[in-house]
């Protein structure tokens, strides 16, 4: 034990950085795998602009449960909400989305997306007050209660908008790829890698550097202490349901522009993906969530053009293999 | 009272209801003519017996599966793909049930093992992952399971329409092979939900609930929680795999929409927390009324529907359509969770009051 003076700075924690070498190592060990550097490439590309998508949607998910305790199985239910919301805008506007003009169709997609994003979240505000508040700190009827918000969230949208699939189709500018030598990256997804980049690099800005982060933070470690410090985290709880859910809208957005379709039941599909994300890289942690939305893409990807066979199970697979290495995700960050 | 091992339903309205409905279920053949109340019949049975055996792990130790579906697909597929690759004979029969039940209480055990250490939020998760890549499995492995068009099979010489038991001229009905699977789909769901009454009324049962009510303390009693939670959890699978096979060999097929989709496994939530969730006798109300309203609601809201868009209405006849009822039955879910969680039964026992069942944490 080293004395420590008064003068000195606190010690600093020490990083824990394997979690983050493993998606690298990933990548590096699939090169002579996979054999030509070109494909690998394309693949390396899908599989972050596909990872970005995934934690933008999840990181809500996984800040909620870490904050508060609460596990929203309706998460899903704000994604399709918001991939729906856009195509109310898209669809009157789809002149400007065939321009060939980069800025007429982001001057359309912007609006889109926010008003995708102001919808989802103000539902999550109605979720929160309506479904999680009154059977708040029971984890038994939250699970229940939150999967009949997607029950009905579900069915509502199949009332509004009708069971059929509502193409959506990508922007002109947005089409095609990027073509460097022998290798083609697709222009949407460095488009859909900037914006998770920059939802990334904001989140943590707003983590570690705002006063309203450093009390998320607090929070997520010891709730009482915080409330017993005076702060009403009900209230920050709410701020961070909401934000989650506008987020789970914006990333419904990107990933119906990347499946160029809109259906009610693609909130099912991404819910356990996103599960599997979360649980990967450990309940409440961003950072983990980050890698954990990297690794899952990166393994559908490597693993969809190696073993196409694979690819059905792949995710179950590195769930178990994460878990076997670290119980609690990648970083367990709750003591729960 | 030994068949209901000492846990009778303890509400005369309930002990009603309940004959009322073993009663109406047992003389369906005689009393409702057509093949349409036979087949709301025998699925009333399999799912009571389905739902009770998922009110084992939800009602009495608290733990969310989403995987129920999964069990009850195994026991579906074992028989169809061994009646299929077999043909009709009883010893396919056999190998269907011989095959698929320790398949299922295996895989219950692997992911008991695997996830029931930590939280129940966490075994909910990864019930949900397991249970959606089977399901693509499933799916996808067409030369075992015929993919999305799942397997058709026929039922050995006895249990098929065509062969009449008893014929017309002696009683006034015929008896068929039909009818007699019919029967046999019922009594054999009524053995699965004595059988589940019997094993939450016995000392195992009673640990069950004190894990439900206070892992911790249980635990300090000195029982080891994982061992009863995967116990618990093979029991549910193995009946649910015995109601897969019941319902494969009533509809003689075994697809991904009739037994392993995730709607069947939202349907089946919504029985027991209808019904009642740590009760049993709330399965069978559950799925009576479910599936009575999924087969007889939907042509009344269509009704509903034709008459609010004849009126002009805006948005109703959307609402309304019959396709929408999961709607309607979703919002009876979250306002029973939240009004009275202990369900149909639940409220039927306590004459009113509001006695919530203690929910983990």
């Amino acid at each position: 034990m080293t004395e420590i003076a008064a003068a000195d700075p606190l010690p600093k924690p020490k990083r824990d950085i394997a979690p983050i070498l493993l998606p690298i190592a990933l990548a590096l060990v699939m090169i002579p795998l996979i054999g030509s550097p070109s494909t690998w490439l394309t693949l390396t590309a899908a599989s972050l602009a596909m990872g970005m998508m995934i934690f933008i949607m999840a990181s809500g998910l996984t800040l909620v449960f870490g904050l508060m305790d609460v596990l929203n199985f309706g998460h899903g239910a704000f994604i399709a909400v918001g991939a729906y919301v856009a195509t109310l805008v898209l669809a009157p506007f789809a002149a400007s989305m065939q321009a060939d003009s980069l800025w007429i169709n982001l001057a359309v997609l912007a609006p889109a997306a926010l008003l995708s994003m102001a919808v989802s979240g103000a539902l999550g505000l109605v979720v929160e007050r309506v479904l999680i508040l009154p059977v708040y700190g029971q984890h038994l009827k939250q699970i229940l209660m939150t999967t009949g918000g997607l029950i009905v969230a579900e069915q509502t949208m199949y009332a509004l908008w009708g069971p059929q699939i509502i193409p959506m189709p990508l922007p002109t500018s947005l089409r095609g790829s990027f073509i460097f030598g022998d290798v083609a990256i697709a222009k949407y997804r460095v488009l859909a890698m900037l914006i998770g980049l920059g939802v990334f690099i904001a989140i943590q800005l707003v983590l570690n550097r705002t006063k309203l982060g450093l009390l998320i933070r607090a929070g997520v470690e010891n709730r009482e202490m915080v409330e017993a410090l005076g702060y009403r985290i009900r209230r920050l709880f709410l701020g961070v349901f909401m934000t989650g859910s506008a987020l789970a809208g914006l990333g419904g957005v990107m990933w119906a522009l990347y499946r160029e379709q809109v259906h009610a039941s693609m909130s099912d599909e991404l819910t356990v993906l996103i599960f599997v994300v979360v649980i990967i890289g450990g309940l409440g942690s961003i950072g983990g969530c980050f890698i954990g939305a990297i690794l899952v893409a990166m393994v559908a990807n490597y693993g969809g053009f190696l073993v196409p066979k694979l690819a059905l199970v792949s995710n179950i697979l590195l769930m178990v293999a994460i878990l076997m290495w670290r119980p609690r995700g990648l970083y367990a960050v709750t003591s729960r | 009272m030994m068949l209901l091992s000492g846990d009778p339903p303890r509400s005369r309205v309930l002990t009603l209801l309940l004959v009322v409905i073993i009663l109406a279920l047992a003389a369906t053949p005689f009393l409702f003519p057509g093949a349409k109340a036979l087949n709301v019949a025998a699925k009333i049975c399999v799912f009571a017996a389905l739902v009770a055996s998922y009110d084992l792990l939800l009602g009495y130790t608290g733990s969310v599966s989403f995987a129920h579906t999964m069990f009850y697909g195994i026991g579906s597929y074992a028989i169809a793909i061994a009646l299929y690759g077999m043909g009709p004979n009883w010893a396919a029969v056999a190998t269907g049930i011989v095959v698929g039940l320790p398949l299922a209480a295996l895989l219950a055990l692997a992911i008991g093992l695997f996830s029931l250490r930590v939280a129940a939020i966490f075994f909910a998760m990864i019930t949900l992952a397991v249970a959606s890549a089977f399901q693509v499995l499933a799916s996808q492995l067409s030369w075992l399971t015929g993919g999305e068009d799942g397997r058709s099979f026929q039922l050995p010489e006895l249990l098929r329409p065509g062969t009449v038991l008893i014929s017309k001229s002696l009683f006034g009905f015929e008896i068929n092979g039909r009818i007699l699977t019919f029967y046999l789909v019922f009594a054999v769901s009524a053995l699965m939900i004595l059988a589940l009454l019997r094993v939450v009324n016995s000392p195992f049962g009673r640990v069950l609930q004190a894990i439900r009510e206070n892992r911790f303390r249980a635990e300090a009693l000195g029982f080891r929680t994982v061992f009863h939670l995967s116990y618990a959890n093979c029991l549910a699978a193995l009946v649910a795999a015995g109601a897969g096979i019941l319902n494969a060999l009533w509809l003689r097929y075994a697809g991904p929409d009739t037994s392993l989709s995730f709607s069947i496994m939202l349907d089946i939530l919504l029985m027991v927390v209808i019904g009642g969730m740590g009760t049993i006798y709330g399965a069978i109300i559950g799925a009576t009324i479910f599936i009575l309203a999924q087969n007889y609601l939907q042509s009344l809201m269509g009704v509903a529907s034709k008459a609010a868009s004849e009126a002009g209405l805006p948005l109703l006849p959307g609402l309304l359509h019959p396709d929408r009822w999961l709607l309607w039955l979703g919002l009876l879910f979250i306002a029973s969770v939240y009004f009275f969680p202990t369900g149909v039964v639940g409220r039927l026992r306590n004459g009113g009051g509001d006695k919530s069942t203690g929910a983990s944490h």
